[in-house]
């Protein structure tokens, strides 16, 4: 099993990844895994009708929206990072929370490093498989690096012009 | 200008001690330069041809005496005593040490400073006029906005990774001194139909290997409703921006693929989508506005005395006059404009000195307010007539008074092959070469404005693409080549320059642009620039001038 950075109530903390990422080609094995979003639309019914835990992966060049009937149904939506550079996910992320209502895990995989805690966790996401052996504690670090913020975001973080009230 | 409160100040802070942390383990070696790039470029730090270049943000091209005398203090003490203002209203720090970049970070925090988003595929510092708060021209504080714009783009979430880099330029005039329309997001300060306040909205500008101007996708947008806007149009580029290949990745690519009118279809669609709520609310509106309320503008006659009779006695200073004093919107105010660009200068370097001699002429006698303009050069907004002679006197001991903007000399050149590692050839030395050519002032006068820039590469760094004449520095085989185009402007008749011919060797460059001039004066009708006989008798007259040697 693999490690997780979740973030809580509590604030960040080590969590086990209770999730296996099925890859298209794999047959899908038993317990909770991650699908591509072709292979939920194709398979995913089924698991989940027999009540299996499932959670989708959203490559960056692919729609949301896509998923909004299915949120409901999902254990979670792994956001992919293919690249540091690549800033797609962020408005997946966003959208997945403020458009879309999505209440369950967004998870940063991929190319995930330190330094996107700070925007991947105003986006939404609360859930990260670091790519560069960052520690929760270097996480937290980055992720708590600044004390205020100038925009409104899926974090509900009151922005510098609410703080001014 | 906008002053900052302890949350801006916070910010900086909090900027400067993460890279400083970030340069430890860069120096320590915890981090590879490939790791470490993507970090150092966050902060405005690039790795040029001879040393790091530090690029610090000027927002909107506005600076307070103190500020400036932080780039003296940076350019003495941690390089080479001088800085190079940008096409971007920017500084540039061409020879620092990456063990001192932390310790410069944090002077100009200190100051209220920063190199946020000088580099990187986010949004960078917004381009405005020089003029603000000082031209009668403009509909509103085009600062405003740009300020608006500055909070909401810093460290923005979900538009920090953006395919490229993105540039938004703001301008509330009928004369557009920012070169709105190549720009990713060009904005214009208007009133509607109804008198409301708004913008007109182009997106999709652009220089670099493939130039466009922006269209206009939105006659009128409320101006309450901006920032939801700006957050349609960068969601739409996010998601649908070219990402495989960074030459055809700028926005503008998008919006010439899509067509404007689809492009704003797709725009008008997702900004529906977003609440009202995604606006700034009118109380922080108003706070900024506040920043940029009018100054204390003293009651005078528009009529100077001291001016007049100065202008009457001192033949430079009148030169002066013509050139570099513009109108002010307040009687018995001028501005004043302050060329870096003497002969034989690089274009846009300011020395430590002339910087320090421009911040006491600031405090003294110009309200503390100063700019850099997207021509590389400063202002003055806001100078008593009654003063302007003796800010003439102390600009021309510092080498500060030459009387050229707008005129021939008045060069844009980007670094070039002397400092940048993506140049292909030089443009400083190319530049003096023109200068030189027409140093004589009453020729440069004769021959009235004429904009030349000059790029040392295809990225297009010093707009040959808008410049009346511009310059392109190509590599044929190993040695320095220059295609030279004409009829373009960055102004508010935008247009982009077309090849003249085949490309000629450095030493060719001044005499084909003297030959061009020479063919203007010799067909200009009443009051033509360059540009607009240009515009009138076409390509043929500057073609046979400069390549009859050829036939």
């Amino acid at each position: 099993m693999s490690m997780l950075i979740k973030l809580t109530q509590a604030g960040f903390q080590v969590a086990e990844d209770l999730f296996i990422d099925v890859a298209d080609e794999e047959i899908i094995p038993a317990g909770s895994v991650i699908l591509s979003l072709t292979r939920f639309q194709a398979e995913g019914d089924a698991l989940v009708t027999a009540g299996r835990a499932v959670g989708v992966r959203i490559a960056s060049d692919e729609t949301v929206e896509d998923l909004a009937y299915d949120l409901p149904r999902l254990a979670l939506v792994a956001v992919v990072f293919p690249k540091f550079r690549d800033g797609r996910a962020f408005t997946t992320a966003t959208l997945l929370r403020e458009r879309l209502g999505y209440r369950g895990e967004v998870r940063a995989v991929g190319d995930v490093l330190r330094e996107q805690a700070l925007f991947m966790v105003r986006c939404g996401i609360d859930a990260f498989a670091p790519a560069d052996g960052a520690t929760v504690e270097d996480w937290a670090r980055a992720a708590g690096r600044y004390r205020h913020v100038y925009q409104r975001a899926a974090d509900r973080r009151a922005p510098a012009f609410e703080e001014r009230g | 200008m906008y002053l900052y409160d302890a949350i801006d100040k916070d910010f900086l802070a909090d900027r400067a001690a993460e890279f400083r942390g970030q340069v430890a383990r860069r120096l320590a070696g915890e981090l590879t330069e490939d790791q470490f790039k993507p970090l150092r470029l966050m902060n405005g730090l690039y790795l040029q041809l001879h040393a790091y270049m530090l690029r610090v943000a000027v927002p909107y091209g506005s600076l307070n005496p103190t500020q400036l005398r932080a780039f003296a203090h940076i350019a003495r003490t941690w390089d080479k005593g001088y800085g190079h203002f940008t096409t971007r209203q920017n500084i540039q720090f061409n020879w620092v040490k990456l063990g001192d970049a932390p310790d410069i970070l944090d002077h100009l925090a200190g100051v209220d400073m920063h190199a946020i988003q000088t580099s990187g595929n986010c949004i960078r510092n917004v381009t405005s006029d020089p003029y603000a708060g000082a031209t009668a021209q403009e509909v509103d504080d085009p600062r405003v906005w740009s300020e608006v714009i500055r909070q909401w783009s810093t460290l923005h979430p979900e538009f920090s990774f953006l395919p490229r880099k993105f540039k938004i330029a703001v301008t509330a005039a009928e004369t557009d001194r920012t070169a709105a329309r190549a720009h990713d997001i060009g904005l214009k300060v208007q009133r509607g139909p109804d008198g409301d306040l708004g913008f007109e909205v182009m997106v999709g500008g652009g220089q670099g290997r493939t130039p466009y101007l922006a269209p206009t996708i939105r006659a009128h947008l409320p101006a309450s409703r901006l920032i939801s806007y700006l957050e349609a149009i960068l969601r739409v580029y996010n998601r649908h921006g070219r990402r495989d290949n960074i030459y055809k990745a700028r926005i503008k690519i998008l919006v010439a693929s899509l067509g404007a009118e689809e492009f704003a279809r797709q725009v008008e669609e997702e900004w529906l989508k977003i609440a009202e709520g995604a606006d700034l609310p009118d109380t922080e509106l108003a706070r900024i506005r506040g920043s940029f309320a009018p100054l204390d503008f003293a009651i005078l006659p528009p009529r100077s005395d001291v001016f007049e009779a100065a202008k009457a006695s001192d033949k430079a200073f009148a030169r002066f006059v013509r050139n570099n004093i513009k109108a002010h919107k307040q009687p018995g105010y001028g501005i004043v404009e302050i060329s870096l660009k003497a002969p034989g200068a690089t274009p846009g370097d300011a020395s430590a000195e002339q910087m320090e001699a421009v911040a006491d002429l600031a405090e003294r006698f110009g309200l503390s307010d100063i700019r850099a303009t997207h021509e590389q050069n400063l202002v003055l907004p806001h100078v008593k007539l009654d003063d302007a002679p003796a800010v003439h006197a102390a600009l021309a001991a510092v080498g500060l008074a030459t009387p050229n903007i707008n005129l021939i000399s008045d060069i844009i050149a980007c670094p070039g092959l002397d400092y940048c590692a993506l140049a292909n050839a030089r443009a400083i030395p190319v530049a003096q070469s023109i200068a030189e050519r027409f140093a004589d002032p009453d020729r440069a006068e004769t021959i009235g404005e004429l904009k030349v820039k000059i790029s040392g590469c295809i990225n297009a760094c010093g707009h040959h693409h808008v410049g009346h004449i511009g310059i392109l520095g190509v590599d044929k085989k190993g040695e320095e080549f220059y295609q030279l185009s004409l009829g373009g402007s960055g102004a508010e008749d935008a247009s982009l320059a077309s090849i003249l011919g085949p490309a000629l060797p450095a030493d060719k460059v001044a005499d084909a642009v003297d030959r061009m001039v020479e063919a203007y004066l010799a067909i200009r009708q009443d009051g033509e620039r360059f540009l607009d006989t240009f515009r009138r008798a076409g390509m043929t007259p500057f073609k046979e001038a400069v390549y009859v040697d050829a036939h």
